[in-house]
């Protein structure tokens, strides 16, 4: 046990540590090189806290999260709706996966132009509907493959105590392929952080991506490394928040794995 | 046992027949025999000779391609209300992510009974199997003989007058499965149910049932019916001891034994796949 601790304790601490040496590391580099280009870290964080805390927080990063959670909401909903029926039925399978396929091919840059002409908006309509465009595809697969695996013979003990199937897949069906239906959102939410940057980025007057837009477009290398670490802290932070929603509600999960690979 | 009243179950010329034409495997070619309300039979018989392909006709999962099963004189075309099946495989048909309570609860939900009525009823039934103390564990928590037993109590639950158990306790070591044997002989004299049951130990045919079947191998056609006269209550050191039990043991020994010799192994991996193939569709 305390030896268990231990281990974990230094864990933790090596995983604080190696970041710490990285920023250490730069800051002692970029001092050294003083290329505008590349700006102190120190100077960028605190560009960061003076933009980002909290005097843009509301104006910039408060609609790219916004886009990001719509987005990312809309695309676990249809993938869900979808992903059962098809995983469900060979027949879905066969008509729908070749414009699955089609559309999961297709680069999201491709369809940036296209996307506003369409929508008719440069606004949210368009940016949550393009980031939920591509964030559906990750959850659309892995739910259908996670219902394709489900046992047969726990569809079959549903089937014998004459479930309808509607109680089937919400008893059955949808908790047993919530594991690999968490796979596919985090794989979409790192897309969604992704889709949001690009959006705002190619046409927006608001959020995180338009505004290392502008600061390129005026060459203030400063605001423009604040933004970048900005942008991969709401990823980081992101994902963090929904491995700790997945281990809260995978909780059985783990312990069914680890009881199975005991036997 | 009271047998009057004609039969309860009636399993009639039943033929499966997986695949078409060439591909065709003849699982079942014609099974008949009936079961009386409150009697316990075994349907033993050589493996691959489609016991459990039998068992999920009876129990409304499969339909058969000729031949029918009739329930109190109805005929059985999806799984009725009044039987509960009891799989093999227990691991695989409790729910992981669900407590043994939730496990057991499953079923009821649909049943148009109050919430205290179906808390009541999931107590009870998971007090007759002695897991009362492990209601809020999770399946995979427990050994493999204590997942039987909720998988038992589920069935009972759901308050069928027919239990049907596939080879339930064909994965359980030898101890454990004496133990779940008179379990069963205890409950179904306590939830007064009809319960057929699918094995293919020779020695637990005879001495949990009435009324053994033996089939013989694929395509299966029933080799004979026998009455099994031992005394109850049952006892796992007493029963066996008996004569009686004994020359019961061998008569059913040598019909198999002969099934054995006369088959060529044609296909127990074959009937497998069939058999799986038939759930998938």
């Amino acid at each position: 046990m305390t030896r268990g601790r231990a281990y974990q304790a230094s864990a933790v601490a090596a995983e604080i540590a190696v970041p710490l040496g990285i920023l250490a590391a730069w800051q002692v580099w970029t001092a050294r090189a003083n290329d505008p280009m590349f700006p102190r870290l120190s100077t960028i964080l605190v560009e960061f806290r003076e933009m980002w805390l909290f005097s843009q927080f509301e104006l910039h990063v408060v609609p790219s999260l916004t886009r990001i959670a719509a987005g990312f909401a809309i695309a676990v909903v249809i993938g869900i709706v979808l992903g059962i029926p098809l995983g469900l039925s060979r027949w879905g399978r066969l008509l729908a996966m070749p414009h699955i396929e089609w559309w999961r091919a297709m680069p999201p840059p491709a369809l940036l132009p296209i996307s506003i002409v369409l929508l008719h908006s440069i606004g949210n309509r368009q940016k949550i509907s393009f980031i939920a465009f591509f964030c559906l595809f990750p959850i659309l697969l892995n739910t259908i493959d996670g219902v394709r695996g489900i046992d047969p013979t726990l569809l079959e003990t549903a089937r014998s105590y004459g479930m309808g199937s509607l109680e089937r897949i919400r008893r059955v069906v949808f908790p047993a392929a919530l594991p690999q239906i968490f796979a596919g959102m985090r794989t979409s939410l790192s897309l969604a952080v992704i889709m949001m940057v690009l959006t705002e980025y190619f046409s927006s007057t608001s959020g995180v991506g338009y505004v290392l837009l502008i600061s390129k477009n005026t060459f203030q290398l400063v605001p423009m490394w604040a933004a970048i670490v900005l942008i991969g802290l709401l990823g980081y932070l992101l994902n963090v928040l929904l491995l700790l929603v997945e281990r809260r509600v995978l909780r059985w999960h783990r312990g069914w794995r680890a009881a199975a690979a005991a036997q | 046992m009271s047998q009057n009243g004609g039969p309860v179950l009636e399993i009639r010329n039943l033929a499966k027949t997986y695949g078409t034409r060439a591909k065709a495997t003849r699982a079942i070619a014609d099974v008949s025999f009936s079961v009386a309300d409150r009697e316990f039979v075994c349907v033993v018989g050589p493996s691959g000779c489609g016991k459990t392909t039998l068992l999920k006709c009876v129990g409304g999962l499969l339909r058969p391609s000729s031949g029918e099963v009739l329930l109190r004189g109805k005929r059985v075309t999806s799984p009725p209300e009044e039987m509960a099946l009891v799989f093999q495989e227990y691991g695989r048909s409790l729910m992981p992510w669900a407590s043994v309570r939730n496990n057991v609860l499953l079923p009821l939900r649909h049943k148009s009974l109050g919430r205290r009525e179906r808390k009541e009823l999931v107590e009870e039934a998971l007090g007759a199997v002695g897991l009362t103390r492990f209601i809020d564990h999770y399946p995979w928590q427990l050994s493999g003989g204590m997942q039987q037993r909720v998988a038992i109590a589920r069935a009972l639950a759901y308050q069928p007058s027919i239990l049907l158990m596939d080879e339930p306790f064909a994965s359980v070591d030898a101890q454990t499965r004496g133990d779940l044997e008179d379990l069963v002989l205890r409950v179904r004299e306590e939830f007064a149910v009809t319960v057929v049951f699918v094995t293919h130990d020779i020695d637990e045919s005879v001495y949990l049932s009435d009324r053994v079947v033996v089939l013989t191998h694929a395509p299966t056609v029933v080799e004979e019916i026998i009455g099994v006269e031992l005394p109850f209550p049952r006892d796992q050191i007493a029963t066996k001891e008996l004569p009686e039990f004994a020359h019961l043991r061998g008569h059913v020994y040598r019909l198999i034994k002969r099934e054995l010799v006369e088959e060529s192994e044609p296909g127990e991996s074959v009937l497998a796949e069939a058999a799986q193939k038939g759930v998938r569709e």
